[in-house]
């Protein structure tokens, strides 16, 4: 750790892997409640749990960016953090804002929880991944912006690198779209369509500039090759993001109302978005190739690797599976789409999440070149643990989505089979899935394990050449 | 990479892309607004109840367990072309359905997936059926695919 304002990262570390937690127990709730139907009804009801799990993942993944970016960006800048006050502050209002809403999902009946936060004066709540309060919206937007401004102050004193432009710029515009979470009118289409500026343009835009950046940095920091090289890479990973993932958005635009048009716009460009993806895994790959030195933290290497392929897997292939009009049509709000939500999320946010952790908790835990080896071998098995487990999950929704379709959309109205009808026809996928689901919290729990493994902290590497003044 | 590609280059494609893409985006959005959607949503029969039957959807967290088009949760039946699948296409006997069944949840059958019972009253019901019938009018380039969503 080069300054010391950087620390300020470990506290949103903390608490993001705290909240990944609760978002894992949530998901096996949910993965239960798919199967017995009633169990926990009425205390925790599908939705709740749902909403739950899911407003969780993002909570703590925005955790996990602002901890990166705390982390890297005085770093890239060469300088102190312009206020880690600012930076404390903002993470007990985001913590205690969170918890709160959370806690109000939990405890609140909805419908009370939308009456008591006035959500008639500014109705936003009720949309999927959208159910915060609007007062917890506010609470959001303002922490972003007081975050920006920290940030912002802090790139601009300093060098300007391009993993802190792009950084930077992934984060405004993910700021930028939020304001449209804000924007609930009463045409359901009008609601569907500015939905998607940021859901969409979220996880499939200006997100994956944060990804990229964060992906950069690391591979900069433990293969030691040049920048220069680095940057370029970057720079056309995020061309081919933004290039296919804008008009891409179109993916979503087929059944909700929208003109015949976007069928041939939605599907040309979204089947083009593995391509930033597949990218990621050159990047990744060819720079621990031609790595100048090897860093003694393998498992941060791992985790780097391991975020490019998945994200390549979940985002672009099980994400191009279905994208397609033709396919769309039958596949739309299926199991399939489940399958791809899980394994896209996990491989391209989580693990990115995990990556920048794994490399940068070490360092601010006074251990310069990475965690024990114990500790790196016991990471490692959480890794693998849940990747697999992931893969499973991915594996088994997919196969209850295909037969979800086969029962009940490919056959005539008439014949098709209703839709809790189909859910019977298909449960042992749904067993399956909780499994893999149980085995996941077993990596989850070693993942975490790994933390408290005490020894000797890996020494100092090797250097195979001239390593940058960066590394 | 090719040496004779430059970082320049890189960051040029990435700028000058971007900013065609996001104003191609913006074209499109405005032709979609402002000269397609009009004809498709049936706006003009928008009424005051369907936007309030939208809020009881929405109040009531809704989109948690069903899909509506095909977004939402997984867990329970699509509801955008329930009208035509419950209610035959006709608005008094939706109604009349949607009455039935909201104030028969939950079931309570063992093991079967519940759905909460939401203490609506029949004016919220029926602001509701306003809604989703509405819904089901939408011009969504013939999705889904059969009566069972």
């Amino acid at each position: 750790m080069k300054y010391e304002s950087q620390r300020v990262a470990m506290p949103y570390f903390i608490f993001a892997l705290i909240l990944f937690a609760g978002q894992i127990v949530f998901g096996l709730v949910l993965g239960l409640q798919y199967v017995v139907g009633d169990f926990l009804f009425p205390e925790i009801p599908f939705n709740v749990a749902r909403m739950v799990h899911t407003n969780l993942l993002i909570v703590w993944l925005l955790f996990g960016f602002m901890g990166a970016t705390y982390y890297l960006v005085p770093e890239e800048a060469q300088t102190e953090l312009y206020s880690p006050l600012l930076a404390w502050i903002l993470f007990w209002v985001f913590a205690a804002a969170g918890t709160l809403t959370i806690l109000g999902y939990l405890f609140v009946d909805y419908a009370t929880l939308a009456d008591v936060t006035m959500n008639k004066l500014l109705p936003t709540m009720g949309r999927e991944f959208l159910e915060q309060p609007t007062i917890t919206k506010i609470g959001i937007a303002l922490v972003v912006v007081g975050f920006l401004f920290n940030i912002m102050m802090t790139a601009l004193k300093g060098r300007k690198t391009v993993v802190n432009i792009v950084l930077i710029t992934g984060l405004i515009g993910l700021a930028v779209l939020w304001l449209f979470s804000f924007y609930n009118p009463g045409n359901l289409t009008l609601d569907k369509y500015f939905w998607w500026f940021v859901v969409h343009l979220w996880v499939e835009g200006v997100w994956e500039l944060i990804m990229g950046a964060i992906l950069a940095y690391v591979l900069i920091k433990i293969t030691g090759v040049d920048r220069e090289v680095i940057e370029k890479w970057l720079y056309v990973i995020i061309a081919m993001a933004l290039i296919t993932g804008i008009i891409g958005t179109g993916h979503h635009f087929f059944w909700i109302g929208p003109p015949e048009y976007w069928l041939w716009l939605g599907s040309v460009f979204s089947a083009l978005e593995p391509l930033p993806f597949f990218m990621m895994v050159l990047f990744a790959f060819n720079m621990i190739n031609r790595r100048r030195r090897n860093h003694p933290n393998k498992a941060a290497m791992l985790w780097a690797m391991g975020t490019a392929v998945m994200a390549f897997l979940g985002a672009g292939v099980w994400g191009f599976l279905h994208t397609l009009a033709p396919v769309n049509y039958y596949t739309h709000g299926s199991q399939i789409t489940a399958a791809h939500g899980h394994m896209a999320f996990y491989g391209a946010y989580v693990m990115i999440v995990l990556t920048i952790i794994s490399y940068a908790m070490p360092i601010m835990r006074g251990r310069p070149y990475g965690n024990s080896n114990t500790a790196q071998v016991l990471e490692m098995w959480g890794f693998w643990l849940m990747t697999i487990s992931m893969v499973f999950i991915t594996l088994f929704l997919t196969g209850a989505g295909i037969l979800q379709i086969w029962l009940q959309r490919i056959p005539e109205s008439g014949e098709a089979l209703s839709f809790m009808a189909t859910q019977d026809n298909i449960s042992l996928f749904y067993w399956m899935r909780l499994v893999a689901g149980c085995f996941f919290l077993a990596g989850l729990i070693v993942y975490f394990g790994s933390f408290f493994i005490k020894g000797e902290a890996s020494p100092a590497e090797e250097v195979r050449g001239p390593a940058t003044e960066d590394a | 990479m090719a040496e004779r590609f430059t970082k320049s280059m890189a960051r040029n494609i990435y700028l000058g892309g971007s900013a065609f893409f996001v104003l191609l985006f913006l074209a499109l959005t405005f032709d979609t607004q402002s000269r397609a959607m009009p004809e498709r949503d049936n706006r003009d029969q928008l009424t005051e109840q369907v936007v309030r039957g939208k809020h009881v959807w929405e109040n009531n967290n809704c989109v948690g367990c069903h899909s509506l088009m095909g977004e939402g949760a997984y867990f329970a039946p699509e509801l955008a072309n329930v009208f035509d699948r419950r209610g035959a296409g006709d608005s008094e006997v939706f109604k009349a359905y949607m009455n039935g069944w909201m104030n028969a949840m939950p079931t309570n059958v063992p093991g079967r997936r519940q759905m909460p019972q939401f203490n609506l009253t029949d004016q919220e019901i029926e602001d509701l059926a306003a809604f989703l019938e509405w819904t089901s009018k939408i011009d969504d380039n013939g999705w889904p695919p059969n009566i069972e969503g």
